[in-house]
């Protein structure tokens, strides 16, 4: 459980894990070279100069990763019904109007269906722009709804993840998204389906705790924060300074948990590969 | 057991303190006192009665985490005939805030796995404060499947402020032996009855509490984050933990109206504490009728009633 907002001091080192800004330079917060805007966007909002990897907004990744053509997108009208008449310092109901108007998303995932390579695919991708990416009720169930997808349509199922936790704003019910994903996925689990598992930064808490660890084959992009608990919640747990790259993508995979670093560049090729040889195709596409 | 007073129980503890000097006096020989301690312990029924009615989200945390509570062993050791308890996840350690073993319950052999909180500063650090690290819950999975291989019910008791928060957890994949057993106790072969007995602290406590029926102790509590820590993140203030508490609705009262929660476990009046034998009988006739009747559905219609189950969780509206 990770906090879905930044603190105000934490507003400019932060500003290069959120979306590029509209200005004309960025500076990279990695090798502080300043980088013309436009160059940064034909290069995927990677760093051409240390390959860092920008935060990458959903409506991107579902062009990155399908085909051009039809894509479905499903749920777009689910919104939060507010269980728990939540309110902290400011109305659970008035953050989430506040969210939809900042990003243009009503939750912090889109599900759609389209092609990858050719093959019909079933698409969720998480957003950082909506509630840091938090999970309640409304992620859970679109994500229910894209693994029954999955499952009827007998097609692979890619989730990419970009989350700080579960949303406390519904409390419990949040919490037992968890539960709630894998337990679908134990459906899809049964299907010789392949359900690919795309980390990004950040992903942690309980997301990374249920269906994001899940995958039949489980990918990041290079150096996301991948975590169960937060680097702050461990470092004041245990009174001492955290190791040079702990939790990054680099250091999970180094302990056995993850398949595969992808650059955003080679995404969709990787996918496509590991799609084709768990499905038994007999040929290389494209 | 060291005597411990929450805040909200002063008063009835102080008036308790004085019957007892007054029938300290009387046993002297002091004459005259019985009409006045008489009186007093009238008054001491009714303010206990007042004194555990209705208590705020807050109280309720104070007794879930109550030094003085029953824990996993304690009811283990109360409701079971037997206890065979098996050690370690076969890969790296025996993680001690999670205890297993195998264990007559009311006459049925069963798999009990629960977390386990330690009493006193030492205890306490062999137990992790009841925190576990991934072999833990690889432990609890091993035994679960050892459970499903000889067809013995899973009985989980869940009471942990939260998987810990730790290098050593991170490096060994916390988050992916949660995410295990998640995955494995929504399709395990054999009943799985969960009681949440304390504190049930995120996925911490999830990662055993996945199951066809979930109870909960009266004054137990169940959350996505600690108060604390939501009081810390939204209010920016963790003395604003009795505020997130109320905020959050994670009593046993409020988790059975969200439909997360299957039933409510009666405590004796003031807590478990008060009368361990009664608290575990509850829990124990409570998870037999349970077992019982999930007994007499097919795997098969068990598994799939309880991915049902949380597959109906959560609010949302449709437009
Ligand atoms: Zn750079």
């Amino acid at each position: 459980m990770v906090p879905w907002f930044k603190r105000d001091k934490d507003k400019l080192s932060s500003q290069s894990r959120r979306n590029i800004p509209d200005g004309v330079w960025v500076l990279c917060p990695v090798c502080q070279v300043s980088l013309y805007h436009k160059e940064l966007e034909r290069n995927l909002d990677v760093c051409p100069k240390c390959g860092h990897h920008f935060r990458f907004p959903s409506a991107k990744y579902i062009d990155l990763l399908l085909d051009e053509g039809d894509h479905r997108e499903y749920d777009a009208g689910l919104r939060s019904a507010d269980p728990l008449k939540f309110k902290d310092t400011s109305a659970y109901t008035d953050r989430l109007a506040k969210n939809t108007k900042k990003s243009g998303l009503t939750d912090a995932i889109r599900c759609v269906s389209g092609e990858l390579d050719e093959r019909p695919v079933q698409l969720a991708v998480m957003d950082f722009a909506f509630m840091g990416g938090s999970v309640g009720s409304v992620v859970g169930e679109k994500l229910c709804r894209a693994v029954m997808r999955a499952v009827e349509n007998r097609c692979p199922l890619i989730v990419i993840s970009c989350s700080g936790g579960m949303r406390m704003q519904e409390g419990i019910l949040s919490l037992m998204q968890m539960a709630k994903v894998s337990a679908a996925l134990v459906r899809l689990s049964n299907l010789p389906q392949p359900f690919i598992s795309i980390m990004t930064n950040p992903t942690t808490g309980g997301t990374t705790a249920s269906y994001a660890m899940s995958g039949d084959v489980n990918i990041s992009e290079p150096g996301a924060l991948i975590g169960f608990a937060g680097p702050r919640v461990i470092k004041q747990t245990i009174g001492e300074d955290l190791p040079k790259g702990f939790q990054s993508a680099e250091f999970v995979q180094e302990h056995g948990f993850l398949d595969l670093i992808v650059a955003r560049s080679e995404l969709k090729g990787k996918v496509s590969s590991l799609l084709g040889l768990l499905q038994g195709e007999a040929v290389k596409p494209g | 057991m060291k005597d411990f007073t929450l805040e909200f129980e002063r008063p009835l503890r102080e008036l308790q303190a004085r019957i007892d000097d007054l029938e300290e006096l009387s046993r002297k020989g002091k004459i005259g006192l019985e009409k006045e301690i008489v009186k007093l312990r009238r008054k001491a029924d009714k303010l206990k009665l007042e004194t555990y009615t209705d208590l705020t989200r807050w109280q309720c945390v104070q007794l879930a985490r109550h030094p003085n509570r029953p824990y996993t062993l304690d009811y283990i050791d109360l409701i079971t005939e037997e206890f065979v308890e098996l050690k370690g996840d076969r890969n790296f350690r025996d993680d001690k805030a999670i205890v297993c073993g195998l264990a007559r319950w009311n006459g049925q052999a069963a798999a009990v796995i629960g977390h386990q909180k330690g009493r006193g500063t030492k205890e306490n650090l062999k137990r992790n404060f009841g925190m576990p690290h991934p072999e833990g819950y690889r432990k609890a999975l091993r035994i679960m499947r050892l459970a499903e291989k000889f067809g013995l019910p899973v009985i989980t008791l869940i009471d942990t402020p939260g998987a810990y928060p730790g290098i050593g957890a991170e490096e060994r994949g916390q988050a992916s032996a949660i995410a295990d057993n998640l995955s494995a106790m929504a399709k395990l072969k054999v009943p799985i009855v969960s009681v949440i007995i304390g504190e049930g602290g995120s996925g911490g406590a999830l990662a055993l509490g996945v199951a066809d029926r979930v109870y909960m102790l009266q004054y137990a509590v169940y959350s996505v984050i600690s108060p604390e820590g939501c009081a810390s993140i939204l209010y920016r203030d963790a003395s604003q933990a009795s505020h997130a508490a109320e905020a959050m609705k994670i009593t046993a009262p409020d988790l059975i109206d969200l439909g997360i929660v299957d039933g409510l476990i009666e405590e004796p009046l003031g807590g478990a504490h008060h009368d361990p034998g009664a608290a575990a009988r509850a829990i124990s006739e409570t998870v037999t009728e349970a077992i019982n009747e999930l007994s007499k559905m097919s795997p098969e219609d068990r598994i799939e009633k309880r991915i049902e189950k949380y597959l109906r969780l959560g609010k949302w509206i449709e437009k």
